[in-house]
């Protein structure tokens, strides 16, 4: 028998070994997938300049100028064809009633469609603006519906929820807003 | 039989509303009347991503927010806006994720080290087999 040099064995083995790893790497990431929420990287910045008309008739519009007297807020971004956005409305009304001012963006939706999901879901919301273009969403890095950001009374984002808010969230929520008023 | 006829009718069923009904953004799927300028931005939005279906960019998806996006890009271009600029406003908006074309930072120059690395360590492997050959003859 001829013995094979000790320093040869690692590499014998290398192949195998990488191919384990891309085993463990691939089986890894089937079972806990990545994050695919994508996250605004507006935190701790301004919220940029809008105007936006009112989404329901009758109703008030929206504006940068609304968040900037102190008071922080919450922006809840929805739409009606959004199913999400129905199934957090509770918690919207929890946290309105809770002492939260909460204006909304409505994002390419009809002004009668905002108004039937309002007499259907309640109206938690101070404000509600229209946009028809996702300009002021793309202008916050939000990525979808339904989103929530905390607003502090400087106009500043200081938080942003992805998805609806569950009915456990909402204490973390109101957290978030308490401490926006610092 | 019941499950065969549920089979059947799920064939058939329509999704639950989870799309707007309003029409896209005027600039969503029409291109800009100066060829030069749609050049450029086609340019731009075939180099963002989609937020929404994130394996496409926004000049292959037919999301709505897509659309939103191209006419967003499309009007800005239009209005002399540098393409670049466009891409570093998204970029501060959602961070490098939504370009397709990845700058070099602290986190990613391994991806552009790694090939040159592998490359040296190639050649110099190589020479020293030819090297190794040329000795024995």
């Amino acid at each position: 028998m001829t013995e094979t040099p000790k320093t040869f064995r690692w590499a014998l083995w290398l192949p195998l070994a990488l191919f384990l790893g891309f085993i463990a790497l691939a089986v890894s990431g089937l079972l806990w997938p990545a994050d695919r929420n994508v996250a605004s990287t507006m935190i701790g910045k301004p919220l940029p300049q809008f105007a936006l008309p009112p989404a329901v008739p009758g109703g008030q519009g929206l504006s940068t100028a609304d968040f900037s007297d102190g008071k922080p807020r919450l922006l809840n971004i929805f739409a009606s064809w959004c199913i999400p956005c129905a199934i957090e409305a509770p918690q919207l009304t929890q946290m309105q009633a809770a002492g939260a001012e909460i204006h909304a963006i409505a994002i390419r939706d009809r002004t009668e469609d905002v108004s039937e999901f309002l007499a259907r879901y309640g109206n938690p919301f101070a404000r509600i603006g229209k946009d028809d273009v996702s300009a002021v969403q793309l202008g916050i890095g939000s990525s979808g519906v339904p989103e929530t950001f905390v607003i502090d009374g400087k106009g500043i984002i200081r938080y942003q929820h992805i998805g609806d808010i569950r009915p456990e969230q909402v204490p973390m929520i109101l957290e978030k807003l308490k401490e926006a008023q610092r | 039989m019941r499950g065969l006829l549920i089979l059947l009718l799920a064939l058939f069923a329509t999704p639950l509303a989870a799309q707007d009904s309003l029409p896209p953004a005027p600039y969503a799927y029409r291109q800009l009347d100066d060829p030069a300028l749609e050049a450029k931005a086609q340019e731009l939005m075939e180099t963002i991503r989609c937020l929404k279906c994130q394996s496409q960019t926004i000049a292959d998806s037919d999301a709505p927010m897509a659309g939103d996006m191209r006419s967003q890009i499309r009007m800005r271009i239009a209005a002399g806006e540098h393409p670049e600029v466009i891409r570093a406003w998204l970029v501060e908006r959602y961070g490098d994720y939504v370009s397709y074309s990845p700058r070099i930072t602290s986190l990613t120059w391994p991806l552009f080290a790694l090939p040159l690395v592998l490359i040296t360590l190639s050649l110099l492997l190589l020479r020293r087999r030819f090297r190794g050959k040329g000795d024995a003859s």
